[in-house]
């Protein structure tokens, strides 16, 4: 993948592949282009070269001819269809409540019957322990709460990848347990593909098979989460590691 | 029918626009919004600083002049001082009529001005003539500008309101060659033009001023 | 003082066609006016450039010229085109395209306040992009635009005042003919106390709706603050406002 803004080169020369039911884990400093992957992933940035491939088929864009061809509307929009998103600050839509937030996109977007869909949203409302919560407004709920109807929304749509960007980090510390606990019980009871990036070690080390470090826009690392957070190989991945876990032993030692 | 644009009408109109534009519209405009703006700042202070019931009947007051027509401000004021000159009584009541908005203007831009620089005059014992001329009005009219220019503006279009009290603006004198002539097209058309010719290239001047003073806070 | 309300109360009939007139004016200007403002809104923050700069045009085009000039055009250039309409249809096209044009930016600018989260959040769920703006960013535009469109609806009223030049017998129409029956003070007395209530009503219909669009935002608002007669919008601070 190439991705620029303007000047800046956020990514360039980047390939990796996830494989089904991975969970993948991006990690790496503020600025090196963890959240740009995974929007590029959503189809909410384009990208200036490279090409991305879902079960593969080619997402955006695909190689005609050695050109690169943009893809039609209805086939992005097909795929887009197979992955989730949850935001960082939720995005939730206040001009609706709780129900129908969750129930927009399988009604409006998949066809289901409003019943049906009212019946799965009560079910996921349960799973993320918000079920007397339907009728609410999202700004009526705590930003715990609205991260969890986030989630519901996300998985109401049945996604195949789901991409998790810093989902906690506008959290207050003692909420990030919460949410993290529902998406920890996700991750045992489905087999969704997810790129998670997160700030969030544990939960990093107990939900994902696969650790992506990342700087300048490039992996510079890749470890299976037990070697990535125990024996680090990057000096850039030590330091990096050093900072977010504030391992009071190792700053002493320096 | 087969009407067409007719050249030698248009450049028979042009002057009679021109003149109408020069003497009236902008003269009327560039006085009004003098006006406006002065009296807008009274408004805005006397509001602000005024006895409670006092600021409440001038609130109400210019509450009324803002949401009533300025045609009906204008025929008011041209029966009630007839011995007046039509054009003097539409300055008047151009600038009387926006410093009303102006007024919301200011309003919010001494309401911008930080407490702490309230407190910074008590603190220095300012009497209340210096608080507002050195401290408060000069902080609050900066950000003011690009409104006042767009109610000028606004005020600049609403010049030909002027008919109603039989000012020859710029509309007028076209609506009259048009009657002398059974043919609107050129003049009305023209004097759209010099309207859209006024305001367009103003307007855009503004929005940069709007730009500058927004990244220069 | 009794002759002038015997007066006014002889005018009363006509004075009550006049103010059919106004409200007719009013009403049916400010219905184009929002259907106007809505499409350039839209079509003005397009990616499309094209259908951008279309918009724009329209909108500079009946912003620039003056709304006196485009009813005159309407009402006295057409008809030499062999194109003549009733004036109540010249009056309710010159207020709708021109408050519409005003309008536009309005709607333009609160489209362009929703947080950009809120149409990635509809394209993660895979809605289309005209779903989008129908279900989730317009809604919430609606609730940001209502103050300005209030101010502008104010303009479009007091802007009826002008048709008696195009032949029209409205409330001011009327108020100027019970001016010579009585005085001036007594007759534009009553005629500017008359626009004042319209205006008035108006005001608090339109915060009556700015509080439920804002309720259903999930962000209510106390009476008191739904039934103030100035709303918050002052044109300082932002460049979104109409500046009629
Ligand atoms: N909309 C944008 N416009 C310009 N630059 C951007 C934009 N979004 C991100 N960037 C730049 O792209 C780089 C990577 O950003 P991001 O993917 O958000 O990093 P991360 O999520 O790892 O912190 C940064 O240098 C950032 O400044
Ligand atoms: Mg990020």
């Amino acid at each position: 993948m190439e991705k620029r803004y303007g000047d800046n080169v956020v990514l360039r020369g980047l390939n990796f592949d996830v494989a089904k039911g991975d969970r993948v884990t991006l990690i790496g400093p503020s600025g090196s282009g963890k959240t740009t992957i995974l929007r590029l992933v959503m189809t909410l940035e384009e990208a200036e070269g490279g090409y991305i491939f879902v079960d593969g088929e080619p997402l955006t864009h695909e190689e005609r001819g050695g050109a690169r061809v943009e893809m039609k509307g209805s086939h992005k929009h097909r795929l887009r269809q197979r992955i989730g998103m949850v935001f960082q600050q939720f995005n939730l839509f206040p001009n609706m409540t709780v129900m129908q937030n969750i129930i927009e996109a399988p009604v409006h977007v998949l066809g289901m019957s409003k019943k049906a869909a009212i019946a799965k949203a009560e079910g996921l409302l349960e799973q993320v322990g918000l079920a007397d919560k339907a009728h609410s407004h999202p700004l009526e709920l705590s930003g715990g709460q609205q991260q969890r109807v986030a989630i519901a929304r996300a998985l109401a749509m049945d996604p195949e990848i789901l991409l998790l960007d810093e989902v906690t980090s506008a959290l207050d510390p003692e909420i990030v347990g919460e949410v993290l606990g529902i998406l920890r019980h996700i991750a045992e009871t489905t087999d969704i593909t997810m790129l998670i990036v997160t700030h969030e070690m544990q939960f990093a080390r107990d939900v994902s098979n696969r650790v992506l470090m990342f700087d300048g826009g490039r992996i510079i690392e890749e470890a299976t989460p037990e070697v990535m957070f125990s024996n680090p190989q990057h000096e850039r991945t030590q330091s990096f590691l050093q900072a977010v876990l504030g391992n009071p032993m190792v700053e002493a030692a320096e | 029918m087969n009407v067409v644009w007719e050249w030698d009408k248009a450049f028979e109109v042009l002057p009679v626009l021109l003149s109408g534009f020069f003497q009236v519209t902008l003269l009327v405009t560039v006085l009004s919004t003098v006006i406006a703006a002065v009296l807008g700042l009274v408004i805005a202070i006397v509001r602000r600083s005024a006895p409670r019931p006092i600021g409440r009947v001038v609130g109400f007051v210019v509450d009324f002049i803002r949401m009533t027509p300025i045609v009906v401000q204008l025929l008011f004021a041209y029966y009630a001082f007839l011995n007046v000159s039509p054009i003097v009584i539409g300055i008047a009541v151009f600038g009387i009529h926006y410093s009303t908005y102006m007024a919301e203007v200011y309003r919010a831009g001494i309401d911008s001005v930080p407490e702490s620089q309230w407190e910074a005059t008590t603190a220095l014992s300012m009497s209340r003539y210096r608080i507002w001329t050195a401290v408060v009005v000069p902080q609050a009219l900066r950000a003011t500008a690009p409104a006042l220019g767009n109610y000028a503006i606004s005020m600049f279009k609403d010049t030909p309101f002027l008919l109603t009290i039989g000012v020859v603006e710029m509309v007028q004198a076209g609506l009259i060659f048009g009657g002398n002539n059974f043919k609107y097209l050129e003049a009305i058309t023209i004097a759209g033009v010099i309207f859209l010719l006024a305001s367009y290239p103003t307007s855009l001047l503004i929005g940069r001023l709007e730009k500058r003073l927004a990244f220069s806070n | 003082m009794a002759d002038n309300f015997d007066a006014l109360l002889n005018a009363l009939p006509l004075i009550l066609e006049g103010l059919i007139i106004t409200l007719q004016l009013t009403v049916g200007g400010a219905i184009l006016a929002m259907a106007t403002a809505v499409v350039l809104g839209v079509l003005a923050q397009q990616d499309n450039i094209l259908l951008r700069g279309f918009a724009r045009v329209i909108i500079e085009f009946f912003r620039g010229t003056s709304l006196v000039v485009q009813l005159f055009w309407l009402f006295f250039v057409l008809p030499q085109f062999g194109l003549s309409f009733p004036a109540m249809a010249v009056g309710i096209a010159a207020l709708g395209l021109n408050y519409g044009a005003y309008g536009a930016e309005i709607v333009r600018g609160s489209i362009n306040s929703v947080p950009a989260g809120q149409w990635e959040a509809t394209t993660a769920l895979s809605l289309s992009k005209l779903q989008g703006m129908r279900r989730v960013i317009f809604p919430q535009a609606w609730a940001l635009m209502i103050p300005s469109l209030s101010n502008l609806l104010v303009h479009l009223l007091k802007g009826t005042a002008i048709v008696s030049f195009i032949t029209m017998a409205d409330l001011t129409f009327r108020i100027d003919q019970l001016r010579v029956d009585t005085n001036t003070f007594f007759a534009y007395g009553v005629g500017l106390v008359l626009y004042f209530l319209i205006a008035y009503v108006l005001t608090l219909a339109m915060n009556a709706l700015e509080a439920r669009a804002k309720h259903k935002l999930g962000r209510g608002v106390s009476l008191p603050e739904a039934l103030n007669l100035r709303s918050a919008d002052t044109g300082v601070t932002s460049s979104t406002k109409e500046h009629v």
